[in-house]
C-alpha cells in the first residue's frame, strides 16, 4: 500500500546530508557562470534574429544560432550538473518475472483457453492458416506486382536495331569522318538518344578496319569500335579512355577493359567484356549499328543465360 | 502539489468549482491534480522523477545518437518545405551561372534553390545532413560501448536488436537521403543500388523493376517513392523504435558500472528531475548548435558544383557518405568470380560484397547475445557492466570485427590512395585483399593480450594520486601517496535511495529487502520488491 505520509515528503534526507548540497565546489560562481551564458545566449539569439531580417550570409546567421544555442545549452546542462544536489542517490531494481504462481497462471490463460477453443477443432485451424495464407499471398499482388512491369525480357534487349544511326546525346547523327584517330564519344541509337540502357562509347583506334575478335570481323569499320558504356561490375558508365594503353576505366570501383581485346576486363571486379556494338558504314557515310548488342549489357543478373 | 497530494485519492470530490480564493495549491499543482483525476498519473509520474541514471560520460553516446535524430526531423520539415520529389526536366533559369540553361530534374533544381536562394535553407539543408552523419556515427559508438561492456546480456537482448534495427534504418534512409537531391553522385549511388538488387538471384529483377517501375533508371517513380520512404515510411518506423528503446531502457533500468554502493540490484546515480532532466535538454541543444554550426561552417555535399545527374555521366569523386563506404571498398576488393551455369548467373562479385556482406553483418549483430551465451554458458541476467578488459575474449573478437570494417572503409579509397602513395592500383588492391584477412586478427590478438594484461593489474585505470618520494639521511627512499587536495573530487558517499514512496526505504537503504517485500530469490541473487 502506499504510504500517503511518504508522499507528501519530497525529500527523505536531513536538507544539511552533503548528498543533497549541489555539486559545484562553490554554487555562487557557478551560478554567475550560468547567468553568463544565458546572456551570452540571448545576445547571440537576438543577433541571429537581426541577421536573418538582414539576410546576412548563411555563415553569419547559423554561426549566431549555432552559438547562442550552445550557450544556452551549455547553460543549462551546467545547472543540471553544477547546481542540482550530487547524490549519488539510488534506487532498487525490481526483477522483471512474475512469480512461479503469476507465471504459471499466464501460461494457463494462453494454453489452455487455445486448447479449448483452437485445440478441438482441428479443421478449422487448417482452414484459418489457408486463409492466411491465401491473404498473405493476394495482398501481395497489389502490393509488390502492381509497382512495376516484369521484367520480361527488357533486360536483354536495348534500343539498338539493325540500322539504327548513331547519334549524339543531342541526336546528331555521326559520319564516319567526325573521329579523328584516339578520338571518342558518347553516342546513342537515334530512336533513344541520352538513354541509359543504349549508352554506348564510340571509340576511333585506327582508320582501317578493327577486328577485336573472331566472328567480329565486320564489327569496326574504318577503325570505329562501339563498347556498351554501362559497367559490367555494378553498370556504373565506363567514361575514362587510355589511350596509352587502349584502355577503359569505370570510375567507380576501378575495372579495366582492354579495347583491342574487345574490352574484356583486365583489371578490377567487372566480370564481363563490355559488350561491343557491330557498326557499319552507310552510303552517305553515316555511322549505323549493324543488330543490337548481341548479348544483355551491363551487371549480371539471375535469368542472364551464359555467353 | 504536497498539501493536495497527502489527501491522496480520499480528497473530496465538490460538485461545484471553488471561488478562486479556495483553491489550494499553485497553478502547478492545480494542473497536475487536474490530469491525474483524469488519468490517474500521480503514482508512476512519481517514479518517473525518482528514475535514476548512472553518471558515466559513454551513456551519452545514445543521446547525441536520439538527439541527432531530433534535429534530422526538424531540419527534414524545413526541407520538404522547399524540396520537390520530381525527376520531369526542367531548365535552370536561376542565377548560379554554371548551371544556367542546364537540363535538369525538378528535384535537383529544387535542391539548388533551397542551398543557393531560399534564406538560411544552406545552412539547414548542411545540417541535415552534417545531422544523419552524426546520427550513424553515434549509433555506431553507441552500439559499441553496449557491446564491450557486456550490456546487452539478459534482460536486454531485445533492446539489442531494436539497437541493430536502428542502425540499419538509419544507413538505408541516409542513403535513400544521398540519393534525393539527383545531382550526378548521387544519380551514379542508385544506379549502383539497382545493380546490387539485382544480383540477388531469384528475385533480384522482380524486386529491382518492382522497385525502380522498370528497368533503370525506370518510369520517373523512383524519386517520389524514395522520397516518401525518406521522409515518413523510415522516420516513422525509427520514431517508432526509439520509443520502444526507450520504454525498454525504463522498464529494465540502466546498467551501471561496479562502484561503491553499486550492486546488481540497485541502481545508483542522479535523478531524472531535476538532474537529469536538465542535463539532458541542455545537452539537445548543444547537439543542436554543433551540427547548425557544421551546417553553417563545413560544407557538404554541394551539390551545385556536381551538375544534375545524366545518365551517361559520372563524377570522378564517386564517394558515398562515410556509413556506405565499408560496401563500397568491398565491391572494390572483391575478385570478379561471377557465377555462370545452368542458364542461370549469379554476379557474386556483387552478391557476395553487397547483399551477402551486410546479411551476415546484420544477423551477426542480432545473434551475437545470443551466441555469447551459448558460448560462455552465462545465461544470468546482469546489470553490472563488464568494463572491456573483463571479457579479454569478446573484446578480442569485437576489436577483430571492428578492424574488419575499418579495412572494408580504407578499401573504398583504393584509388585515392594509389595515386597519393604513386603505388600501382594493383598493388594497393591486392594489399587490402590481404590487410582485410591479416589486420582482423591482428587486432583482436592484441586487444585480448592487452585486455588479459589490463585486468591482471590491480587499479589499473584509475587516476594517480601523486608520490611524495623523500629521501633518508641513510639514503633510504620512501614513497608515500600524496595527500588529496582540497577538491580532488566528492568523497564517495554510500548512495541514498531517491525519496521514497514505499516501505521498502529503509530496507532498500541498508542493502537487505525484507520479507514483507521482497520475495523470491532471483536467479543472480537479485531479490524481487513489489510495487
Ligand atoms: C531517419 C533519419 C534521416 C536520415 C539519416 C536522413 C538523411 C538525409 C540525407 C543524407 C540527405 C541528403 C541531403 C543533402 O545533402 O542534400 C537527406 C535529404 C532530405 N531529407 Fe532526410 N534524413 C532523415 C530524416 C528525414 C526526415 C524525418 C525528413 C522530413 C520529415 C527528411 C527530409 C529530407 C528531404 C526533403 C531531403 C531532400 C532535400 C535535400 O536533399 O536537400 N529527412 N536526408
Ligand atoms: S561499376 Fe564499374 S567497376 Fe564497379
Amino acid at each position: 500500500m502506499v504510504d500517503h505520509e511518504e508522499l507528501a515528503r519530497p525529500w527523505t534526507l536531513p536538507p544539511d546530508d552533503p548528498r543533497l548540497q549541489p555539486y559545484a565546489k562553490n554554487p555562487a560562481r557557478a551560478e554567475k557562470v550560468i547567468a553568463a551564458c544565458f546572456i551570452f545566449a540571448i545576445l547571440c539569439l537576438a543577433a541571429f534574429g537581426a541577421s536573418y531580417w538582414q539576410a546576412a550570409s548563411e555563415r553569419v546567421m547559423g554561426g549566431f544560432l549555432a552559438v547562442g544555442l550552445f550557450a544556452l545549452g551549455f547553460g543549462i546542462a551546467a545547472w543540471g550538473k553544477y547546481l542540482t544536489p550530487r547524490g549519488p542517490f539510488e534506487e532498487p531494481r525490481h526483477i522483471l518475472h512474475g512469480t512461479q504462481l503469476e507465471q504459471e497462471a499466464f501460461q494457463a490463460a494462453v494454453v489452455e483457453r487455445a486448447e479449448v477453443v483452437i485445440g478441438r477443432r482441428p479443421f478449422l485451424i487448417k482452414l484459418l492458416a489457408m486463409a492466411g495464407g491465401i491473404t498473405a499471398v493476394v495482398m501481395a499482388f497489389p502490393l509488390l506486382r502492381s509497382l512495376g512491369p516484369l521484367p520480361g525480357k527488357s533486360l536483354f534487349h536495348t534500343p539498338w536495331r539493325k540500322g539504327s544511326r548513331v547519334v549524339t546525346a543531342s541526336g546528331r547523327a555521326i559520319t564516319v569522318d567526325d573521329l579523328e584517330v584516339g578520338g571518342i564519344l558518347t553516342v546513342f541509337p537515334e530512336q533513344a538518344p541520352g538513354s541509359a540502357v543504349a549508352q554506348t562509347l564510340l571509340i576511333r583506334v585506327a582508320t582501317e578496319p578493327i577486328v577485336t575478335q573472331p566472328g567480329r570481323e565486320t564489327w569496326g569499320p574504318a577503325g570505329y569500335l562501339a563498347f556498351s558504356k554501362v559497367c559490367t561490375h555494378a553498370g556504373c558508365p565506363v567514361t575514362l579512355y587510355e589511350e596509352q594503353f587502349q584502355q577503359l576505366l569505370c570510375p567507380c570501383h576501378q575495372s579495366l577493359f582492354d579495347i583491342y581485346d574487345g574490352a574484356v576486363p583486365v583489371f578490377g571486379p567487372a566480370p564481363r567484356p563490355l559488350p561491343q556494338l557491330p557498326l557499319m558504314v552507310d552510303d552517305q557515310g553515316y555511322l549505323r549499328a549493324q543488330a543490337d548488342y548481341d548479348q544483355p549489357i551491363g551487371p549480371g543478373f539471375w535469368e542472364r543465360t551464359t555467353t | 502539489m504536497s498539501t493536495q497530494a497527502a489527501q491522496g485519492p480520499t480528497r473530496p470530490q465538490s460538485r461545484t468549482r471553488p471561488a478562486r480564493k479556495d483553491r489550494k495549491g499553485s497553478a502547478v499543482d492545480r494542473s497536475l491534480n487536474w490530469i491525474d483525476d483524469r488519468l490517474g498519473v500521480s503514482k508512476a509520474g512519481r517514479t518517473f522523477m525518482d528514475k535514476i541514471f548512472p553518471d558515466h560520460w559513454s551513456f551519452m553516446l545514445g543521446e547525441i545518437a536520439l538527439y541527432s535524430f531530433v534535429v534530422l526531423v526538424a531540419t527534414g520539415i524545413f526541407l520538404t518545405l522547399y524540396y520537390i520529389p520530381s525527376s520531369k526536366e526542367v531548365i535552370y533559369h536561376g542565377s548560379y551561372l554554371p548551371l544556367k540553361g542546364r537540363k535538369m530534374s525538378e528535384a535537383y533544381l529544387s535542391t539548388v534553390n533551397l542551398s543557393l536562394k531560399v534564406r538560411f535553407g544552406l545552412v539547414m539543408r548542411q545540417a541535415h545532413h552534417w545531422a544523419a552523419d552524426v546520427f550513424v556515427g553515434a549509433i555506431a559508438v553507441h552500439m559499441c560501448r553496449v557491446f564491450f561492456t557486456g550490456a546487452f546480456r539478459r534482460p536486454r537482448e531485445l533492446n539489442w536488436a531494436v539497437g541493430v534495427t536502428l542502425l540499419t534504418l538509419a544507413i538505408v534512409n541516409g542513403f535513400i537521403g544521398y540519393s534525393l537531391p539527383g545531382d550526378l553522385i548521387s544519380g551514379t549511388g542508385l544506379r549502383i543500388m539497382f545493380s546490387i538488387i539485382l544480383s540477388i538471384p531469384l528475385i533480384g529483377t522482380y524486386l529491382a523493376f518492382f522497385l525502380f517501375g522498370g528497368n533503370y533508371p525506370g518510369n520517373g517513380i523512383i524519386i517520389p517513392r524514395l522520397f516518401i520512404i525518406h521522409v515518413l515510411i523510415v522516420p516513422a518506423i525509427i520514431a517508432a523504435l526509439i520509443g520502444a528503446h526507450l520504454f525498454l531502457l525504463v522498464r529494465q533500468k540502466h546498467t551501471q558500472f561496479a562502484g561503491p554502493g553499486r550492486r546488481e540490484d540497485n541502481v545508483v546515480g542522479s535523478p531524472m528531475w531535476p538532474n537529469f532532466m536538465l542535463k539532458t535538454t541542455g545537452f539537445q541543444a548543444m547537439v543542436a548548435a554543433v551540427l547548425l554550426g557544421l551546417g553553417a561552417f563545413a560544407q557538404i555535399n554541394p551539390i551545385w558544383q556536381f551538375g544534375p545527374y545524366v545518365p551517361y555521366k559520372v563524377s570522378y569523386a564517386v564517394q558515398p557518405d562515410w556509413y556506405m563506404a565499408w560496401l563500397d571498398g568491398a565491391l572494390r576488393i572483391m575478385p570478379s568470380w561471377e557465377f555462370a551455369g545452368f542458364g542461370h548467373t549469379i554476379p557474386l562479385e556483387v552478391t557476395l560484397p553487397a547483399v551477402v556482406l551486410p546479411g551476415l553483418t546484420f544477423g551477426l549483430f542480432y545473434a551475437w547475445p545470443f551466441l555469447e551465451a551459448r558460448f560462455t554458458g552465462d545465461y544470468l541476467p546482469h546489470h553490472i557492466l563488464d568494463r572491456p578488459r573483463d571479457r579479454p575474449r569478446r573484446t578480442g573478437l569485437g576489436a577483430g570485427i571492428l578492424a574488419f570494417y575499418f579495412v572494408l572503409f580504407g578499401a573504398s579509397s583504393t584509388d585515392v590512395l594509389a595515386n597519393y602513395l604513386h603505388v600501382s592500383l594493383n598493388a594497393v588492391l591486392w594489399s587490402f585483399r590481404v590487410l582485410v584477412f591479416v589486420v582482423p586478427v591482428i587486432v583482436g590478438f592484441l586487444a585480448y593480450e592487452i585486455s588479459k594484461e589490463l585486468a591482471a593489474l590491480p587499479d589499473s585505470g584509475k587516476r594517480k594520486r601523486a608520490m611524495i618520494v623523500e629521501r633518508t639521511p641513510q639514503g633510504e627512499y620512501l614513497a608515500e601517496p600524496a595527500e588529496p587536495r582540497p577538491g580532488d573530487g566528492t568523497e564517495e558517499l554510500e548512495p541514498e535511495p531517491v525519496p521514497v514512496h514505499m516501505p521498502v526505504a529503509e530496507l532498500v537503504g541498508s542493502g537487505s529487502l525484507g520479507d514483507e517485500t521482497g520475495t523470491e530469490a532471483g536467479p543472480a541473487g537479485v531479490r524481487q520488491v513489489e510495487r
